[in-house]
């Protein structure tokens, strides 16, 4: 009845090194399953840029490509009747690259100095307890949805501009790109000041001490030693910033028009890519139409540039890192 | 009979990358006796140590050659399952790791697995059976249930040599168990690994001499990845051989 | 030869700059102090800005204005035994006059009725059916007022404007003074709001479909995307050799997070809608799409807290003869999953608040009904509040103040939950 003899010796026991009490071929089973549901990440990627390379290739056989990446004048509109002659409307997206780049350089000249100073200030300056509920209620406006910061935008920033600037005597569209481009400038400060504030961190005490040790102030310490030696991580944290302007949706259709206008004025009222994207594809739409084909083309344009300035921040930050590990 | 050696090594070599750590070993472990392995840091006690259950296999950069035999089966050989050696090739760690689980499931783990209780009943026999034998049975018999990390570092020490008999390995490889503990709870482990062996073949890494002279019956002296002589741990201890173990025992390295 | 020694008088020269440049420096410190200060209190200045203006712009919301009506429900007017047959609208204007009974003007009865919602007449008809023994005569019965008269009661029709400049006009005005004066006008709790699905009046409109819509499309989406991450994850922090494939889909992953929200829409406008035909609108391709999404977050955070399990545990269960699966899933995956469901709770959070997505695959329509499956029709939370942002009607700033208030209220819900769970669980190894 006893499973264990007290007297055995167990050295003297036969040995098995061959068999085992589990189930290999289970275990195969689940590696197989964790090995599939890891591809599908990969697949995901394939299918949007198989989409996205599918539909646009089916736009471009009926607009020219290069009338489509030079032309400035942006109407999309669809043939109402088979016969209709000018109806295929304009296609050229120079208007939405730089209504995009206007609005997003807006809000990186917002949120530059402002997400660079907080990140200097609470890794240098602030306190632990103060850093510790600082910090997250910066990640706040992170967590705030879109949405919400375009209702904002149209509602009140945006009047607010225009009421500002007519008493200036400046004349400011209803749908301003400084409204817009504030607002979503406001949204990516916890991008740079979060990503700045781990890079400054990052840096090695040794080099503070060595500049405090020859006499330097702390704030002459930050701008002449730690700040140079963290800016490839800072211009990492830029780039992802940058990306994530370029690719932002709800603040742009509700606070920027949908009118595509080349111009260089904030105070106009500019479109982007992705407002474009939305105009195009909501309400009714037939599939085939140039109008709806466009908006993948433009889908292809956002995923290569978002995927550009991702991969090149990558390569910074990586750089910077091999400089102190 | 008494002296035959359940662990024979030949030709023993590892790399780590290009680093040599350990060349050309040979030793034989007896069966029922505890063997210690002493030597300065870094000689490579540990490392044959790691072959002997191939948790070497582990390190991705690790390469073992020669030639390592467990009662008669190399255990490098193509059809050997990793995973059936170290059911009864058992390690014991030199810092206590108890998993997160109830002392009770700490112990029931290992048997688990491997399928060696048919019921509950038969269960709880061998979980009893292992916590006496690892000397913890009365300090925690009327608490299986809480957590094995909530125990003191000897009775810790002590939870992970009970789950690791109650596989009822043939060999315990205990890596300078004792490191982390205090004197007394050292002692109580010492006393529990001379009774030990009388079920089980013991090899032991020390970095005390001490406790080495205290606790086995052989010793083996490694030194810069050599082996540099084994014998009776008597003998090692008061005569030794080689120049370089009489230079090791007396301090002058180390 | 010159006298080039260094004289005790250079040496004062020298303390006496040092000490004036001294004070430079450090008042420049100062002031390099406080760019930080004012960068940080900008920052929380704007959302304490534009979280207060939205809150005070919607807590209006939790209000809605009744009227009690008095109405002739005799024989003449309501059959028993066929309450549908009657007709209520009517049974209300008919009630309306005889309470108002010197108003004969075609135009100036129009600008009574429209003191009462347009809904009113279902709001009597329910209450019969609900309470047959109101028929038979006279009745009071309070059914909800128009989005107007709502306004003017929160005070945002200003009565002191001229009457040109507002939208009730002076009669109006004081028709609802004397609903006030007989005790006939009240401000109850405006369970429409939650109750309702959407609608082209204001006073009626409510956030259940939306909030339902969102729900089922969360529900999808965690469960598409929880189980297929944790198995990547535990693949690729475990399992996975060390080689370029592996780095290829780390690559993928990390890039994937990192796409626009409204890529992650245009794949499933052209996959799920286009390719497989899935239903238009339905929660299930917006989870499909969400899914996708999240998906990438859950494999990060997950990795990051199979990494934080310290090694002796795996070393402990494989010295004792488990396997590598045994080892990972008794023991290694059990004490991750803590932080696994922390970083998908922070994932759905990201999910119920990404609109962009949803428009591409049409969640945009106007859902009355509140959807009861995961292919019905459906809205979601956060495009209601961008369809009624567009409304020109000015009572529907209230509402999409509140269904802001709403969705924020359930994120920090979302995000207090990981918080506590990521504290709780903090494992002292």
């Amino acid at each position: 009845m006893a499973i264990i003899d007290p007297e055995i010796n167990f050295a003297e026991m036969p040995v098995d090194f061959v068999n085992s009490n589990r189930s290999k071929t289970i275990e195969k089973l689940i590696i197989i399953v964790m090995i599939m549901c890891s591809l599908i990440a990969v697949l995901v990627t394939i299918g949007i840029v198989a989409s996205l390379i599918f539909e646009a290739i089916n736009f471009f056989q009926r607009i020219p490509f290069l009338d489509f990446v030079t032309g400035v004048k942006w109407s999309p509109q669809t043939a109402l009747r088979v016969d209709q002659v000018a109806a295929e409307g304009a296609f050229g997206v120079v208007p939405l690259f730089t209504g995009t780049l206007l609005i997003s350089a807006i809000a990186m000249l917002v949120a530059t100095p402002l997400g660079l100073a907080s990140a200097v200030y609470l890794a240098e300056y602030a306190e632990r307890r103060t850093r510790d509920w600082i910090k997250p209620m910066l990640e706040i406006l992170a967590g705030i949805p879109t949405v919400v910061y375009g209702f904002f935008a149209a509602l009140t920033v945006a009047p607010f501009i225009r009421w500002t600037g007519g008493s200036m005597g400046l004349e400011v569209a209803s749908e301003s790109a400084l409204a817009a481009g504030l607002v979503m400038g406001v949204m990516i400060i916890p991008l740079i000041s979060s990503l700045s504030d781990d890079v400054i961190n990052a840096v090695p005490q040794a080099l503070r001490d060595a500049s405090l040790g020859l006499g330097a102030t702390h704030a002459e310490t930050i701008r002449k030693v730690i700040l140079p030696a963290a800016i490839p991580g800072i211009a990492g944290s830029l780039l992802l910033a940058a990306s994530r302007a370029i690719g932002e949706t709800m603040i742009v259709v509700m606070a920027a028009g949908l009118a595509a206008n080349l111009t260089a004025n904030p105070l106009e009222s500019v479109t982007t890519i992705t407002a474009q994207i939305v105009a195009l594809l909501t309400g009714d739409q037939e599939f085939d139409s140039a109008k709806t084909l466009s908006a993948f083309a433009l889908g292809l344009l956002l995923f290569a540039a978002t995927l550009c300035l991702n991969y090149a921040s990558l390569r910074i930050v990586k750089k910077y890192r091999e400089q102190y590990d | 009979m008494a002296n035959t050696p359940i662990i024979t090594a030949r030709d023993v070599d590892v790399h780590y990358g290009d680093k040599q750590a350990l060349n050309k070993i040979a030793l034989d472990i007896p069966k029922n006796k505890v063997t210690s392995l002493i030597g300065p840091s870094g000689c490579g006690k540990t490392t044959f140590l790691r072959c002997i259950n191939r948790m070497n296999d582990l390190v991705p950069i690790a390469r073992v050659n020669g030639e390592i035999k467990i009662v008669g089966q190399d255990i490098y050989a193509p059809e050997v399952d990793v995973v059936a050696l170290r059911a009864q090739v058992g390690m014991v760690f030199q810092k206590p790791n108890p998993f997160p689980k109830s002392i009770f499931d700490n112990v029931a783990y290992g048997p688990r697995i491997h399928g060696l209780t048919k019921n509950k009943a038969e269960m709880q026999e061998l979980v009893e059976w292992s916590l006496k034998k690892a000397g913890l049975w009365n300090e925690v018999k009327d608490r299986l249930e809480q957590p094995g990390t909530g125990l003191s570092g000897g009775q810790q020490q002590r939870l992970c040599i009970a789950r690791t008999i109650a596989v009822k390995p043939k060999v315990v490889l205990m890596d300078e168990p004792c490191s982390a503990l205090d004197p007394i709870a050292t002692a109580i482990i010492e006393e529990l690994i001379d009774e030990l062996r009388q079920n089980f073949t013991i090899v032991i890494v020390t970095h005390s001499m001490q406790q080495a002279a205290r606790v086995s019956q052989r010793t083996a002296f490694f030194h810069l990845g050599t082996l540099v002589e084994t014998g009776p741990t008597k003998k090692i201890f008061t005569s030794p051989e080689d120049e370089r173990t009489q230079n090791y025992i007396t301090g002058r390295i180390g | 030869m010159t006298d080039t020694s260094y004289t005790t008088q250079n040496s004062l020269d020298d303390l006496t700059k040092g000490q004036k440049h001294l004070k430079r420096r450090h008042s420049s410190e100062a002031r390099f102090k406080w760019t930080g200060r004012i960068a940080i209190f900008f920052s929380l200045g704007f959302l304490a800005l534009m979280i207060g203006s939205i809150f005070l712009d919607g807590k209006g919301a939790i209000s809605a204005t009744k009227v009690a009506i008095k109405v002739n429900l005799g024989s003449d007017f309501v059959d028993p035994f066929d309450i549908a047959g009657a007709s209520f609208g009517k049974i209300v204007k008919d009630g309306m006059k005889d309470m108002f009974p010197e108003v004969k003007k075609r135009k100036e009865r129009k600008a009574l009725y429209g003191l009462l919602s347009s809904d009113a007449q279902y709001q009597v008809e329910n209450a019969v059916r609900k309470d047959p023994s109101l028929l038979g005569g006279l009745a009071t019965i309070w059914v909800s007022a128009s989005d107007d008269v709502d306004l003017l009661m929160k005070g945002i029709i200003n009565r002191e404007l001229p009457e040109n400049e507002r939208r009730m006009s002076d009669q109006q005005i004081a028709w609802v003074d004397s609903f006030i004066r007989e005790g006939k006008l009240d401000r109850v709790f405006n369970t429409a709001f939650f109750t309702n699905g959407a609608s082209q009046e204001p006073e009626l409109a409510g956030i259940l479909s939306a909030l339902m819509g969102s729900i089922f499309s969360l529900v999808i989406c965690f469960v598409l995307s929880f189980p297929i991450g944790i198995m990547a994850a535990i693949y690729l922090e475990e399992f996975a050799p060390k080689n370029k494939f592996s780095d290829f889909i780390e690559i993928n992953i990390n890039n994937l997070a990192a796409v626009p929200s409204i890529v992650f829409g245009l794949l499933g406008l052209s996959i799920f809608l286009n390719t497989f035909g899935l239903p238009r609108s339905a929660p299930l391709v917006g989870g499909m799409v969400l899914s996708l999404m999240t998906l990438p977050t859950i494999i990060i955070a997950s990795r990051a807290s199979l990494r934080a399990v310290p090694p002796s545990i795996r070393e402990a269960a494989l010295g004792m003869g488990a396997s590598s699966v045994q080892s990972t899933f008794h023991h290694v995956a059990p004490l991750a999953l803590p932080g696994m469901f922390t970083g998908a709770i922070v994932g759905m959070a990201r999910a119920l608040g990404d609109t962009a997505p949803l428009l591409m695959i049409g969640m945009v329509a106007f859902v009355v009904d509140v959807p009861k499956g995961f292919l019905d029709t459906a809205t979601a939370l956060p495009v209601q509040i961008f369809l009624w942002a567009d409304s020109p009607e000015r009572a529907f700033l209230e509402k999409t103040s509140a269904a802001i208030i709403v969705l924020l209220i359930f994120l920090i819900i979302m995000n207090i939950a990981a918080i506590i769970l990521r504290k709780k669980f903090e494992l002292r190894f």
